[in-house]
């Protein structure tokens, strides 16, 4: 998958993540992640996981993944991820 | 040694003393003493209206190491906090247990004298997410902070454990000769039941106001033979922190669908009748059930004897359609229901001790059936936390919680099984507020869970339609959907201790490590 935009998907309600995905001059997955300081505590590994893990599968590569959490769980995340990541690679 | 609730507890907390571990909700019960009061008689033609805080401060002869108390309803709008400690640090008094009953945002600059050793204790029975709970959290506080129930204050407080040198009442209204009452004036609050016990046993009760008016200052709440002296300021509060406008029932379904579940729940428990007595809190799903409640009662035609609380002018109304035959409020949480308290001699004011302390010969929980509760977290136990955020940082108190709790006949916990990521149904809670043996069902979205203790409920329940499932179910569901959460690791040093209503220890807080 080549990301060639920059392209958003979710929202910044409440538990929902609004994630952007933009082209990287280097290569690999860069996430930068934001949500509450509890649910950076006592999920932050678990979501960044879930992102990596998501975008592995999908195969994207040379990437900034910005994921602003409001709370979403863990199948939101992949699917606002999975939009996100289509709407920036056509 | 581990108390009753499980809780692993040292025998001896320094700044707190020897720690008497929670032994049961009702262990406590039985013979108890109220200590003596110290008081200096006033003869007839002396005056007890001061120019300023600072003469108060040096009548009343406020030294280091002393206990001074704040209680209060004007919630985040209160200024009385701020303006006497301002008085008191600019005079270099030093090292002092401020015994508060609610801390706010408002009272930030409370972090600076905690800091400068102005301040070294400090207890509440509510603390709310902000700086001074911050300033706690990262143990600034040279003495553990203690987190007490509105019952378990006034008990602390007129069984001596609780001794308060200087009383500094802020009174939306008051004459000369200290009288008071918390129903006119431009800071009006409605009732002042948490002062009371404050007004009658400590050493020394000075009233601020800014609203003096001609004596007397009827309808007197805390009378003249408490006050020692009175003082005016420009004002005591700002009255858009103290009240709100209008509570709203919520319009999140999650919240309306626990509110359909709880009601339904109530009426197939045999609760919804004649006599029935009623108390929730004022949060938004909390009103969503009295809302149900209100439903069921109006097509069973049922006439209540009393709801009890926090009252809210949601209550008044139900009141007023003859739902309830009384009001019993403890604190008055809007316009409507400060008016009503005024007006209305069927909403009865009570003191903090009538409400929920469990050293009297019974206090008004007692007479509860049914009372609405909130959770920051519950266990498989039924322990609830509404004391600490899931990542162990203070955010609340028990205020009523287990006061209400113990006294009520069918305690209701009505929760979202997850609050965005955070799971509400855990194995164990962070922080035990109110014991497991203190409530009777666990309402959710997904499911009603009822304590296994409550044998008879089960049994009455057996054939009903609703989602009741066992707790533990609720746990896994709640874990499936976030994951689990990992460990907060908490290092030893013990920050705030949490007493259960009869004084014993129920947990504390420890500080979490970075």
């Amino acid at each position: 998958m080549l990301v060639t935009k920059t392209a958003q998907a979710g929202s910044t309600a409440n538990s929902d993540v609004l994630i952007t995905v933009s082209p990287s001059e280097t290569p690999g997955i860069h996430l930068q992640l934001k949500s509450k300081d509890v649910v950076l505590k006592l999920f932050g590994e678990q979501i960044e996981k879930v992102i990596m893990d998501k975008a592995k599968e999908l195969g994207a590569d040379n990437v900034t993944i910005k994921a602003e959490d409001k709370g979403a769980l863990d199948y939101t995340i992949r699917a606002r991820l999975q939009a996100a990541l289509e709407r920036a690679s056509n | 040694m581990k108390n009753a609730a499980g809780v692993e507890l040292p025998e001896f907390i320094k700044g707190y003393g020897e720690v008497k571990p929670f032994a049961g909700a009702f262990a406590g019960y039985g013979q108890v003493r109220k200590v003596a009061v110290r008081l200096d008689s006033v003869q007839p033609g002396k005056t007890k209206l001061l120019e300023s805080i600072d003469e108060a401060i040096e009548k009343v002869n406020l030294r280091d190491g002393m206990t001074i108390s704040f209680p209060s309803h004007l919630r985040n709008g209160d200024y009385v906090i701020n303006q006497v400690m301002e008085v008191i640090a600019a005079k270099g008094i030093r090292d002092l247990h401020l015994a508060a009953t609610h801390i706010f945002p408002i009272h930030e600059p409370l972090v600076d004298y905690i800091k400068r050793g102005v301040v070294t204790g400090l207890s509440a029975s509510y603390i709310s997410p902000g700086a001074v709970a911050k300033a706690i959290m990262k143990g600034y506080l040279k003495n553990p902070a203690v987190l007490r129930s509105h019952g378990g204050r006034p008990r602390a407080i007129e069984g001596g454990e609780l001794h308060i040198d200087v009383a500094f009442i802020g009174a939306p209204t008051a004459d000369a000769y200290g009288n008071i009452n918390g129903v006119q004036g431009k800071a009006a609050c409605g009732t002042l039941s948490y002062g009371i016990a404050d007004a009658e046993y400590a050493d020394k009760v000075v009233v601020i106001t800014d609203n003096l008016v001609p004596y007397p200052a009827c309808p007197i709440e805390i009378s003249q033979d408490y006050v020692d002296y009175v003082v005016t300021v420009d004002s005591i509060g700002d009255p858009s922190g103290i009240v709100s406008g209008t509570l709203s029932v919520t319009k999140d379904p999650v919240g309306l669908r626990i509110a359909s579940l709880a009601a339904q729940f109530i009426d197939e428990a045999g609760y919804i009748k004649d006599g029935m007595s009623f108390q929730s809190g004022a949060g938004g799903t909390s009103l969503a059930v009295t809302a149900e409640v209100r439903k069921r009662m109006k097509e069973k035609k049922v006439v209540g004897s009393f709801a009890a609380g926090g009252v809210t002018g949601y209550i008044v109304d139900m009141m007023n359609e003859g739902l309830f035959r009384s009001v019993f409020d403890v604190q008055c949480f809007d316009l409507k229901a400060i008016a009503s308290y005024r007006d209305n001699p069927k909403h009865q004011g009570m003191s903090g001790s009538l409400y929920g302390n469990p050293n009297t010969k019974g206090a008004l929980v007692n007479n509860l059936d049914i009372m609405i509760l909130g959770a920051t977290e519950i266990d498989t136990d039924f322990n609830v936390n509404v004391i600490t955020g899931s990542d162990g940082i203070i955010m609340g108190g028990s205020g009523g919680h287990n006061d209400t709790a113990a006294g009520s006949k069918l305690a209701i916990i009505v929760t979202n099984l997850i609050k965005g990521r955070l799971p509400v149904v855990k194995s164990k809670v962070t922080t035990v507020a109110t014991p497991g043996e203190t409530v009777d069902v666990l309402v959710t979205e997904r499911g009603i869970a009822i304590n296994p203790r409550r044998s008879d409920l089960i049994e009455k329940l057996k054939d009903s339609a609703l989602p009741l499932v066992p707790i533990e179910t609720l746990r896994e569901m709640a874990e499936r959907l976030t994951g689990v959460p990992k460990p907060i690791p908490f290092s030893d040093e013990i920050v705030a201790v949490v007493e259960y209503r009869d004084g014993s220890v129920i947990d504390v807080v420890k500080k979490p490590l970075d």
